[in-house]
């Protein structure tokens, strides 16, 4: 039970980490054809995510990993179920990958334009996806007594769904404005601080929009209603939104974006405590509905796993922390004369 | 069509395009770390020159490698649902960890690598090269092992409906994993060695930046010779232990149809399945399958007509890129040992250098033909002898499969088109502009 229960929580933190990480990442790649007004404010976009972005991606990889490792039976239903979403998501990463490395590397126009509009596609692809899956996930999958999924791509574009898409590619874009705003300077830089400004009360509206569709369209709000105490959550995810226009205001970016990526991880873990202990719900049947209980690994995979994620993960967030360090400075237009730079 | 089909299809694709990148990754990552490290070292620019020229190709060898992976890890739950709820407690586990202790490692250092040459003295960013190098291979170590437990499953039990680890030591260090992984390594090494020889055969063959591209190539050229001579014996061994634990393999491998000691072995044959016999064969030596499998001349060695029809794999298939593997690596060693004693005067030699650029192509090939071996001989299994994969695919609608399979052909084919363009008119160009 114990040993399930923090596998849960574990796989809920790993999509959280992910989301914070990449999500800058997807929303800079959004923004490319909005905030890049030529050829070097592209460049100095891209290379502003370009030292941080690849070791972002396998925060994904882990999540998946550890959802197939921990619990196989969810990995198994929860991707085939979520087939077209996945591969659109899957040829959205290998674009958007490519797109960076290969962008640059060719002195053309029509070249770079291509790389480009595949950056965009790349990032607010998966950015909206990600959203609209997880959002059916909080309501629940129809998906039968043998896990199979009973419905289709257009099943998942409900309004609920839509919605927390919608709210995803917001909370991501903002992401990437701040990261933006702290990472360049000049005009750039105030177009960034400028679309920060903008998007802050439109995210608000749409996160108070989805807590509320939450009530109605989910049961995520039963676990907090047992435990009031969660609610907490919910308080800090707010707190925390609240706080990017605080800072913002202030002209402190570097703080915004921390709060940004508190509200991320806020917004993950107030679907993931919501459907404790459910991976994936069924929307058919309760009883169908995969948990961390009927969908785990054996307690001695659970306990292997446990030991490699309790030793590597501290040490994978202090090289990566590391590196973030090293790259702390504003990337600028020097950035760019110097041969490796996207 | 059929979904197993389809997505026996689109795993091929994904898998063997994901393999062209692949190999060289593992292997120029260990010669680019070594040519910065003798800058460091040394002081001297050429080697910079040289890091910077081949780490060019490595980056976008690289980014390709990246991204038809990560498609890989999700395919198993996207098209093989059923094979990853059955195997998921072992296989899955195997999985995370790579992404946990070595894809993390990789993919972090590779972005301090591209952009940390100012940042960092020229050991430490040379140490950042070796870091990505061993983590690629430490990948492989953890792939291959998952791979392996398909071949040969150890260290599990059937406990309600599912295969469920009890030895966890059992399947990380068995025999055929380490095997598995020293085999792949090998080919890998010997492919980044034969690429980066070939194109400095380009070069030289003109007579350009020849200092350059002699030092590099007698450093391939001594990385490949160790490992094209190393993966002959570690091959042989490989056979040995693959003879015991897939014996239809065996069969498949060499269309050895009869039971029979003393079994020969044909320098050329060409099965006939429908008449479980060879329509050709050539060149027979009397005992040395039996010697080769079993280490006696006088072995039986079971024959494919005492396997159950639907316990066959695919023999023409598998016996051609077993021999074609076979036939390439000796090849490989016969170029490397040339090479060894051409060394010295590279430029007076165009015959071998035309050779040499030429056969770039080849380790690739022997690199996909091994992995056509392993998966297709292993068939109709997916794990041996445990599940078939006719029972291992999602319970997703046919035209789904289709049409994923459709894009991943065309999406793969327009990136593998604009990667090579790449990589080649960087090699064209020359290190002048580098």
């Amino acid at each position: 039970m114990t040993l399930q229960t923090t596998w849960f929580f574990l796989w809920g933190l790993l999509w959280a980490i992910f989301f914070m990480t990449d999500g800058f990442d997807f929303g800079v790649g959004t923004l490319l054809p909005f905030l890049g007004k030529n050829d070097d404010d592209k460049r100095i976009m891209i290379n502003a995510i370009g030292p941080v972005w690849d070791g972002n991606e396998v925060w994904l990889i882990t999540a998946g990993g550890v959802t197939f490792a921990a619990f196989p039976k969810v990995y198994a239903v929860m991707f085939s179920s979520l087939y077209s979403a996945l591969m659109l998501i899957l040829f959205a990463l290998i674009l958007r990958g490519v797109s960076f490395e290969f962008r640059g590397k060719v002195e053309s126009a029509a070249w770079r334009k291509v790389w480009d509009a595949c950056s965009f596609a790349g990032s607010a692809v998966p950015a909206l996806l990600f959203g609209v899956a997880f959002a059916n996930i909080f309501e629940g999958i129809p998906i039968d007594q043998n896990g199979i999924y009973q419905g289709n791509l257009l099943t998942l574009l409900n309004p609920y769904g839509l919605c927390g898409g919608v709210l995803f590619l917001l909370l991501f874009v903002q992401h990437g404005a701040l990261w933006l705003s702290v990472k360049t300077e000049g005009d750039l830089q105030q177009r960034a601080i400028r679309t920060s400004h903008r998007l802050w009360p439109v995210t608000v509206g749409i996160a108070v929009a989805f807590l509320v569709y939450s009530k109605f369209a989910t049961r995520l709000y039963d676990n907090y209603m047992a435990h009031p105490v969660f609610f907490l959550v919910i308080v800090l995810t707010v707190a925390a939104l609240l706080g990017v226009r605080l800072f913002l205001g202030q002209g402190n970016y570097g703080k915004a974006w921390i709060a940004s990526a508190i509200t991320i991880v806020g917004a993950t873990f107030f679907g993931v405590i919501g459907l404790f202990p459910n991976l994936f719900p069924s929307s058919i049947n309760p009883s169908f509905s995969l948990s961390a209980f009927n969908a785990s690994s054996s307690p001695l995979t659970l306990t292997i796993m446990l030991g490699v994620v309790a030793v590597f993960i501290p040490i994978v967030l202090i090289y990566q922390a590391w590196s973030y360090h090293l790259f702390k400075s504003k990337t600028t237009s020097e950035d760019l004369d110097y041969e490796e730079a996207y | 069509m059929d979904v197993v089909w389809l997505s026996r299809l689109q795993f091929a694709a994904a898998t063997m395009f994901h393999f062209l990148f692949v190999p060289l990754t593992l292997g120029l990552s260990i010669l680019v770390a070594w040519m910065e490290t003798r800058y460091a070292r040394t002081g001297d620019e050429l080697y910079l020159k040289m890091t910077r020229f081949w780490g060019r190709i490595f980056l976008i060898n690289f980014a390709l490698g990246i991204v038809t992976g990560i498609t890989l890890e999700f395919q198993f739950g996207t098209n093989w649902s059923r094979y990853s709820a059955y195997v998921g407690d072992i296989f899955g586990s195997l999985l995370a960890i790579e992404a946990t202790a070595a894809f993390f490692l990789e993919s972090t250092l590779i972005g301090v690598w591209i952009f940390g040459w100012k940042k960092l003295s020229a050991k430490a960013h040379a140490t950042v090269m070796w870091l990505v190098a061993f983590a690629s291979s430490l990948s492989a170590v953890w792939i291959l092992i998952a791979n392996a437990w398909m071949q040969h499953p150890v260290g599990y039990t059937i406990r309600d409906g599912r295969a469920e680890l009890v030895n966890f030591a059992a399947v990380v260090f068995q025999k055929f994993a380490v095997m598995e992984f020293l085999h792949t390594i090998s080919g890998a090494y010997i492919l980044s060695a034969f690429l980066v020889m070939g194109i400095c055969a380009y070069h030289l063959l003109k007579q350009q930046h020849v200092e350059f591209f002699t030092r590099s190539f007698n450093m391939a050229l001594a990385f490949g010779l160790v490992f094209s001579l190393f993966i002959i014996v570690e091959g042989d061994l490989h056979a040995v232990d693959l003879a015991v634990k897939q014996p239809a393999k065996l069969a498949a491998m060499e269309s050895h149809w009869t039971t029979t000691a003393r079994a020969p072995l044909y320098l050329f044959a060409v099965p006939d399945e429908k008449n479980e016999r060879n329509s050709v064969e050539i060149g027979a030596i009397p005992g040395l399958l039996s010697f080769l499998a079993f280490r006696d001349t006088g072995a039986v060695v079971k024959g494919l007509k005492d396997f159950p029809k639907d316990e066959r794999p695919p023999v023409m298939l598998t016996s051609f890129a077993f021999k074609g593997m076979v036939g390439l690596s000796m090849y490989f060693a016969l170029m490397m040992i040339v090479g060894w004693f051409k060394r010295n005067r590279l430029t007076e030699s165009p015959l071998y250098l035309k050779f040499m650029l030429f056969s770039i192509p080849l380790p690739y090939i022997a690199n996909e033909l091994g992995w056509m071996l392993a998966e297709v001989g292993r068939q109709p299994w997916i794990v041996y002898g445990l599940m078939k994969t006719s029972d291992a695919a999602s319970p997703v609608a046919g035209s789904q499969v289709l049409t994923s399979l459709i894009a991943f052909i065309l999406v793969y084919a327009l990136l593998g088109a604009a990667g090579y363009y790449l990589i080649i008119s960087h090699v064209k160009k020359g290190p002048a502009d580098a």
